[in-house]
Formats: C-alpha cells, structure tokens, sequence
C-alpha cells in the first residue's frame, strides 16, 4: 500500500504474507533507538482489519475472545486472544468497541484467512444478527509511536473527534482508546495503541487516507526527531517489551496461560471456546511457561529454536530472541518447563553447541519511562 | 554503490582476500556488511585450525539474524583478529581494513586462480 514510499525511502523490502514490507531503511538500530527517544513510524497495512456489526455483536465475540469485550465503553479497546476449544491460540488481536454495537478487530497478516474461517463458522449459528466485513486490501495503517509523538500528531490529525471516544484533539486520547477524525475527504481512526511499549498512536483508514497521513507524519514529525521504521525494529521493541509474536511465542497449540497472558483471560464472563482448558489451567498451573531472559556473558544473540538447559538437563526451547538495541544484550523469550521460569532463575541458552549463561527475568526487559505514557 | 578495493581478491560468498607471500587476510565485503546491516557478534576461528576452501569457519551476527562466513581458501587460521570480537561495529565501519576476520597460512595456493576480480565480483553484486 506504502510501497512506492518505501521504495523512495530507500527501504530493504521484504515479501510478507503477500505485503512488500520495509525490514529497515537505515538499520534497525538506528530505527529502534529514534523510537525509543523520540519518534518513529511503520506502516503496518499488512495487519487484518475487521469489523464486526449485528444486533449480536457483543454476544458473538464474547463467546469467541478471551478479554471480557463488556468491559469496553464506545471509542475503548482491549487486548485479546482467540481460542481453539483445546484453549490453543488461534490468534492474538486488538479488539475495538468503536460505536455502541460495532466492533473492529485488528488481526495478524499470517492469520487473516484462518481467523475469517473461523469468524464465518461461529457467526453461521447467529444467521444475519453478526455482520463482518474484512477491510485488508483496501484499508492500510501505520504506527507513529515514541516519547515525543505528542508534540506534532494535533498538526497531522487536526481538529475534533467525530466518533469514538470524543476529544478535542488527537492528542487527548489516552491509553487503549479509540476516535475517528475527518482527515481530507475521508476518515481516519485513531488508536492509542501499539506494540513498542512507548507512547503512540495507530492510525487506521483507507489506503489513499493512508498514504497521505503517512507523507503528513513525515513532515510535520521530522523536526520532532521522527524517522520511518521498519519491521525490524519492530521486532527488537516489542520483545523488549515481552510482547508476544504469532507463530513465536503463540499458535494453536500453546495456550494464552502458557504463554503468561492470563490477565487477558476473562474467567468472570461466562461461556467462551477454550473456557475449560484455560480454567483448569489457570486454578492449577501449566507444565511449560513462557518466560523472558536476558543472556548475562558475552555471547551471540539467541534465536528461536535454541535448546535452554539447566543444571546439565534439557528445560525449554528459545522462542524469540536478539540483541537489545536498548541494553546493549542479548535477550529473548523461551518456553521452559515451569519449575525452571521464576524470575532470577539460572538457565543456559545453547548456541552452537556452546552453552552460555543467561537469567529468567520479569517482563518487560526493558521499561520505557511509565510517567510518560498517558492513562497507563 | 559499494565499495570494491581494486588490489582484492573476492569469493562469490563475499569475503575478500588479500594475499602476501604466501598468507592471506580474510575479511567480509562491503556489499557483504551492508546487507548484514548492524552487526553486533563475530565468532572467529581457533587459531590453528585447518580449514578447507568453501568451509564455514566463522558466524556473524546482525540484530536480525546470524550468518556464516565461509573461508575462501584452503590453509591453516595463523592468527585471527581481536578488535572486531571485541568491537563488532568494526565491520561494519572499515569491511576492507581494520575489521578483517583471519589470517590464512595457504595450503593450496592454486585456488587463488579461482577467486573473483574486482571486476567479476562487481558483476555480480550488480554495482
């Protein structure tokens, strides 16, 4: 959707999932470092767009999500998972309560069309009381996220809200709430969301929108130190933050308790796919568990797959892993059999053939300043 | 465009040789560390170790992935070099001068004849 913008930027394209997506434009620590001081932006069209309408919204994705959507005032939005009845992770999103009975989902690119079977199969029982309308090819979004976002979004989103949370400007939107605002002839929404754990914003809309708020952020952000960002940095932020990945840390065999996001497991709200198995394990525990650890020598960076022992026995495999841009080591995330995941613990990381040290450490890794992130 | 220094000799696998009675310094391309973007780990070879024309015998790592290098010469590794295990960002900073990887005792100096020129190694890396 950017691609021609990419391209002038000087981007190092990749092909992902169909999507000809930025890796990086200078380097990826260059990028992750501007994010994390000041600014920077991603496009990330590639993100499954869904809105869910019907009398029966709220009913039909409360029996599917694991978050309570009942908590969710109009212009709020929550983290979320969607499970299989084993309690697997079909796929982590974003849900949006965006007017009184309408719902936008923000999905993963790899899971667009095993989550829209999956909608379409749950949905076929509500007959026409559940509407769903896949926007991926025609609407785009981009992340503008950093300490210093604030300083410019009001020069690229002017004026008021016109649905969704009300505010004067983009820039009172707090934490997980969500607005639309006119942007030239079209509308634009605006999430304060993302995936860097820094401040920020996601913008939503149709590709020409898009396109144009994009070139807008540029400008007006430059001199507020933003750059563009590429998936890469991406990555390096989000686990930082401990944030899980589809396909690493999730997929349909790890559950959302294996993978530490009870908190997004809502037990107080009735029936949903997957209640049975995330009970039980809730009230007695998993044999595995999904933990974050930072490597504590001079070693090369972990990778997934890598073997994690302790004490000479095999306790887990590496899940994701890289060099911290911000701490200057390497880290990552593994899954280990649960007596070895408490926070301090002394693991292994094999790479290569050669164990290095490395420590269980509580998420996040790294802890972007909290007094600077509105509402949270 | 990247740089191709002239007197260099290059493997398809973008490591360039410079030869000088009889031992070869090893190190990667610029077109190499300019795809591997910033590169935080180098793991050398031990000194000593014989290695074989086309063998991987050292790994460096990128923030985002871990690639091997592979030695363009067959030989013995007489000394490797430790500023770029202690400052990887040499690599990337100076490919074809302070951030060389090893030195290679060669066993079959013959293989010379099969490296690139910079001309062909330009060809291939398309500029």
């Amino acid at each position: 959707m950017l691609f021609e913008a990419h391209k002038a930027l000087g981007a190092r394209l990749i092909d992902f999932n169909g999507w000809d997506m930025p890796v990086f434009y200078t380097g990826i620590t260059a990028e992750h470092l501007a994010v994390r001081s000041a600014a920077g932006i991603f496009d990330i069209s590639h993100m499954g767009q869904v809105m869910v309408g019907g009398e029966a919204a709220l009913e039909f994705l409360n029996g599917l999500l694991t978050n309570d959507l009942r908590k969710l005032v109009p212009g709020q939005g929550q983290y979320t998972l969607m499970c299989n009845e084993a309690g697997g992770v079909v796929d982590d999103l974003y849900a949006y309560r965006t007017g009184p009975g309408q719902y936008l989902l923000v999905i993963n690119a790899s899971r667009v069309e095993q989550d829209m079977a999956w909608l379409r199969d749950h949905a076929a029982g509500f007959q026409n009381r559940v509407t769903l309308a896949c926007l991926d090819r025609e609407n785009g979004a981009v992340a503008v996220q950093g300490p210093r976002v604030r300083e410019f979004v009001d020069k690229v989103i002017q004026g008021s809200s016109i649905s969704g949370t009300r505010v004067g400007q983009a820039s009172s939107l707090k934490k997980n709430q969500i607005a639309s605002f006119a942007f030239g002839q079209g509308i634009l929404m605006v999430a304060c969301t993302g995936y860097t754990g820094e401040d920020g914003f996601e913008v939503m809309g149709p590709g020409d929108c898009v396109r144009a708020v994009w070139d807008h952020f540029l400008s007006a952000g430059a001199v507020h130190g933003l750059v563009p960002a590429g998936l890469g940095a991406r990555d390096t932020l989000r686990t930082e933050m401990g944030y899980p990945l589809y396909g690493h840390e999730l997929n349909e065999t790890t559950t959302p308790i294996e993978a530490g996001l009870g908190f997004f497991v809502s037990l107080d709200k009735g029936q949903f796919v997957g209640r049975s198995v995330l009970e039980a394990q809730k009230a007695s525990g998993t044999a595995r568990t999904c933990v974050a650890f930072k490597m504590t020598g001079k070693a090369a960076p972990p990778r997934p797959h890598y073997p994690v022992w302790r004490d000479a026995q095999s306790v887990g495999e590496v899940v994701s892993g890289t060099q911290s841009p911000s701490l200057g080591a390497g880290i990552g995330m593994a899954y280990v059999a649960t007596p070895h995941s408490r926070p301090g613990t002394a693991l292994e990381i094999e790479i290569r053939g050669v164990k290095h040290p490395a420590i269980v450490v509580k998420k996040p890794l790294y802890r972007p300043d909290a007094a600077r992130v509105p509402g949270s | 465009m990247s740089k191709i220094p002239p007197d260099l000799k290059y493997a398809k696998s973008h490591e360039w040789v410079r030869v000088q009675d009889g031992i070869a310094v090893v190190g990667i391309t610029d077109h190499a560390q300019k795809e591997l973007t910033d590169i935080v780990f180098v793991e050398l070879p031990a000194a000593g170790r014989t290695v074989k024309a086309g063998e991987p015998c050292a790994v460096v790592e990128s923030v985002k992935t871990a690639s091997d290098i592979y030695s363009p010469l067959s030989g013995k590794i007489m000394e490797v070099n430790p500023a770029v295990v202690e400052n990887p960002g040499l690599v990337n900073a100076e490919p074809d001068g302070g951030g060389w990887f090893f030195k290679l005792e060669l066993s079959q100096p013959g293989e010379l004849a099969g490296l690139l020129s910079p001309e062909d190694y330009r060809k291939q890396v398309g500029g």
